[in-house]
């Protein structure tokens, strides 16, 4: 599903390379997750690959499908089926969410030689995904994000992309901010998607989101690279020792 | 322009502006002319051809001396120079002051006796001026009419008046709605209690220009009581080169009554300046409420500022009788300066005017615009909410007025101005004057500037919308206090001009 070669990124602001030679491929039907510490470049992988600015690929690749991403503006990765959920969700004013879904929602399909969705049946859809949520009437209405505690802007996320169905989802830090109720609830959400034809790539600091959204590959990344990948095991590991012994391991 | 074949409006930005974005791809859209043979006024203002104006409009003497005396004043003035704006002096000697459809010197008696020209040109324009046609995608329009909102139209072409629609209807109801030349003729107690009560003809320089040479224009009276059954509606187009239009418009709602007024503008494409001063007046009686609604699209210059419509507007709304109520709802899109404050004169106690605006400048437009708020009455309210957005290398000035005199004991207003800028090279400003001359009344004013964010756009885009749907998807966002202000039919329009207005903006 999605592949990545050697990947090299710097900042296009300043001459520092984030990543240095990222290989990763994550398979329809699995969930791979990325540990790493602080400053890993793991956010940075999200934003390269969702086509974010400010950032030169200096080397390497990535596909989706088989198709290279890199060159695509962002919003033909998004009609290609990638997906990421924000660690920080951004707040547009005075834009209803329901209105941004719908016009996201029929954006893609539209790119996509697809029937836009009528407005009943859109109506239909969301609300029914909407209340596996626990997503009410009330919160469709309001403007993107505006307001919303951090629970809800991450329910919110996975409502998005309940909505636009993607091929490969990548959730960035969605654990950050959450209780652990509000994490169960963004957790069942991302495995009621689970399926076949779905790849998911899960970045977290934490295991603690990983109890909850069971990692088929766990892959360590420090210093812009993915210095191991195991099982789930891998993230107890983590979990009990810290990153000190995997980040010495790797030198 | 009215969108009527619209049934109903969507929870704010929708696949319309998306539609709008896709067909229109940075045109202006109302940018051809119609071939019509005209017939032209000389070159040129002095008192002949305000006496010939007079005459072509078969107007009775008391009116054409009212207009000489207007010019005698505009003689003696000075062109103002305060607004924030800059354009090659204009040269009023250089101007047709009057123009009209060849066809239209007979007077037609129905609107089946107009120019099908003249008609093809507002139904391109998306008017159908044609009653059965009133409701689009119903048919048999005329024997289903409580299915669909009604809006009786007067459209201006050029310097005249070409048909108005439901005249019958309206009519019935006792509501006059005509042209501003037939209303002299037929109505002229009316027109001469309340011509130049609010803007007197001495008022400013573009006003008296207008008073001397204004060619036509709406009439409305809504007599006491009665809420207008349908919205009204003018629909200016300047399609004559090197035509000012000076079109008068004046709204008598007497006591009691209600009526919502809309107004739409396009003018073609032209290398060369045009001149639009128009004067609007309204007269709000006792517990009487009018709502008035622009959505201003003349044509805004090309993108190195050559061209495009000079619009100096004077807009006033006299709320004399008590508990009356006025709400002015302006979309400004176009022009290439726009020098225009809708003002509130609140003279009755308790009684309340409202100011909403969008104001948005791309390329080398310059708009300085905003309100007058003149509280004169005890436990009078005022509200303003302007929106400004700039782009390219546009220059967006707020300039607004509130003043409480010592009697309006107890009077209220809030303000709030928010600026939105694209872009590196455009300026937002903000010129609030406030003036408190009693102790018991309270003035808020808010006013803030951001700039589009990128986080915003790339959060759009990566849930699939293009750079434009997105910054068409934010500023809709932006302007929504406003847009809710609409009428239903002008809220599509305006979010389809704020995403057309703004493309190439970014990037």
């Amino acid at each position: 599903m999605l592949e990545i070669k050697n990947l090299h990124v710097k900042l296009e602001e300043e001459d520092k390379q984030i990543l240095k030679g990222v290989d990763l491929t994550v398979e329809a039907g699995k969930v791979h997750a990325i540990m790493g510490p602080n400053g890993s470049g793991k956010s940075t992988l999200s934003y390269v690959l969702s086509g974010k600015d400010g950032y030169e690929v200096t080397d390497g690749a990535a596909t989706l499908g088989g198709e290279d991403i890199l060159e695509m503006e962002p919003e033909e990765r998004a009609a290609a089926g990638l997906f990421l959920a924000f660690q920080y969700p951004v707040e547009i004013p005075g834009v209803g969410n329901m209105t941004f879904l719908r016009t996201a929602v029929n954006a893609q399909r539209k790119a996509r030689g697809e029937e836009e969705l009528s407005a009943a049946d859109f109506l239909k859809v969301v609300r029914e995904k909407a209340k596996t949520l626990k997503i009410d009437a009330e919160m469709l209405k309001r403007p993107v994000n505006v307001g919303f505690s951090g629970g809800e802007k991450k329910r919110n996320e996975i409502l998005q992309m309940a909505m636009l169905e993607p091929k490969m989802c990548i959730l960035d830090e969605t654990d950050s901010g959450l209780d652990v109720d509000a994490m169960k609830l963004v957790a069942e959400g991302v495995n009621a998607l689970r399926d076949e034809g779905r790849g998911f790539l899960v970045i977290t600091h934490y295991q603690r989101l990983l109890d909850h959204i069971k990692p088929d590959v766990v892959h360590i990344m420090s210093n812009g690279r993915i210095i191991k990948t195991g099982g789930p095991e891998l993230a107890l590991e983590v979990e009990h020792n810290g990153y000190g012994d995997l980040l010495s391991e790797a030198v | 322009m009215v969108a009527l074949d619209q049934s109903q409006v969507k929870d704010g930005v929708d696949q319309e502006t998306v539609d709008a974005v896709a067909k229109l791809s940075g045109k202006y859209k109302y940018g051809w002319e119609t071939e019509i043979e005209m017939d032209y006024a000389p070159k040129g203002v002095s008192p002949d051809i305000v006496r010939l104006i007079s005459d072509k409009n078969e107007e009775p003497e008391w009116m054409t001396d009212w207009r000489l005396q207007a010019y005698s004043r505009w003689e003696q003035m000075e062109e103002p120079e305060w607004a924030m704006v800059s354009y090659p002096k204009i040269d009023f000697q250089d101007q047709y002051y009057y123009a009209r459809p060849k066809s239209m010197q007979e007077k037609p008696k129905s609107l089946d006796d107009v120019d099908p020209k003249l008609l093809a040109t507002y139904e391109k324009l998306g008017i159908p001026l044609k009653e059965q046609m009133i409701l689009a995608g119903v048919e048999g329009a005329e024997d289903a009419p409580s299915e669909g909102r009604k809006v009786a139209v007067d459209a201006v072409f050029d310097s005249v008046s070409v048909g108005t629609t439901f005249q019958k209807e309206l009519e019935k109801a006792g509501v006059i709605f005509c042209s501003i030349s037939e209303a002299i003729k037929n109505h002229p107690e009316l027109v001469k209690k309340y011509l130049g009560s609010v803007v007197p003809p001495s008022d400013n320089y573009y006003a008296t220009l207008n008073s001397a040479v204004f060619s036509d224009g709406s009439f409305v009276y809504v007599p006491p009581g009665v809420r207008c059954p349908m919205e009204l509606s003018t629909y200016f187009r300047i399609n004559a080169e090197n035509t000012g239009q000076f079109e008068r418009t004046l709204i008598i709602a007497d006591k009691g009554s209600y009526v919502s007024y809309l107004e739409g503008c396009t003018a073609p494409q032209r290398d060369t300046a045009q001149l639009h001063a128009a004067v609007v007046e309204i007269i709000v009686e006792e517990d009487a409420e009018v709502k008035y609604s622009t959505v201003q699209n003349w044509f805004p210059g090309d993108e190195e500022g050559k061209g495009g419509i000079y619009n100096f507007v004077t807009k006033r709304a006299d709320c004399r009788g008590d508990r009356s109520k006025v709400m002015w709802t302006q979309v400004e899109t176009g022009s290439a300066v726009t020098w225009k404050y809708p003002s509130c004169i609140l003279r009755g106690d308790n009684s309340q005017g409202e100011f909403y605006s969008i104001a948005i400048t791309n390329n080398m437009q310059q708009a300085d615009t905003g309100t007058k708020m003149v509280h004169l009455g005890k436990n009078t309210k005022s509200r303003i909410v302007s929106k400004g957005i700039s782009a390219g290398k546009a220059q967006n000035t707020y300039r607004g007025l509130v003043s409480m005199h010592p009697k309006a004991k107890n009077s209220r207003n809030y303000t709030q101005c928010d600026s939105l800028l694209i872009g590196d090279k455009c300026g937002a400003h903000t010129v609030p004057y406030i003036e408190v001359k009693n102790n018991s009344s309270r003035v808020e004013h808010e006013a803030t500037t951001s700039k589009v964010d990128d986080d915003q756009l790339f959060y759009c885009r990566q849930r699939g919308m293009d750079e434009e749907e997105a910054v068409a998807l934010v500023v809709n966002g932006f302007c929504k206090d406003v847009l809710q202000a609409l009428p239903m039919e002008f809220a599509m329009e305006a979010q389809q001009l704020v995403a057309i207005s703004l493309e190439g903006s970014v990037g």
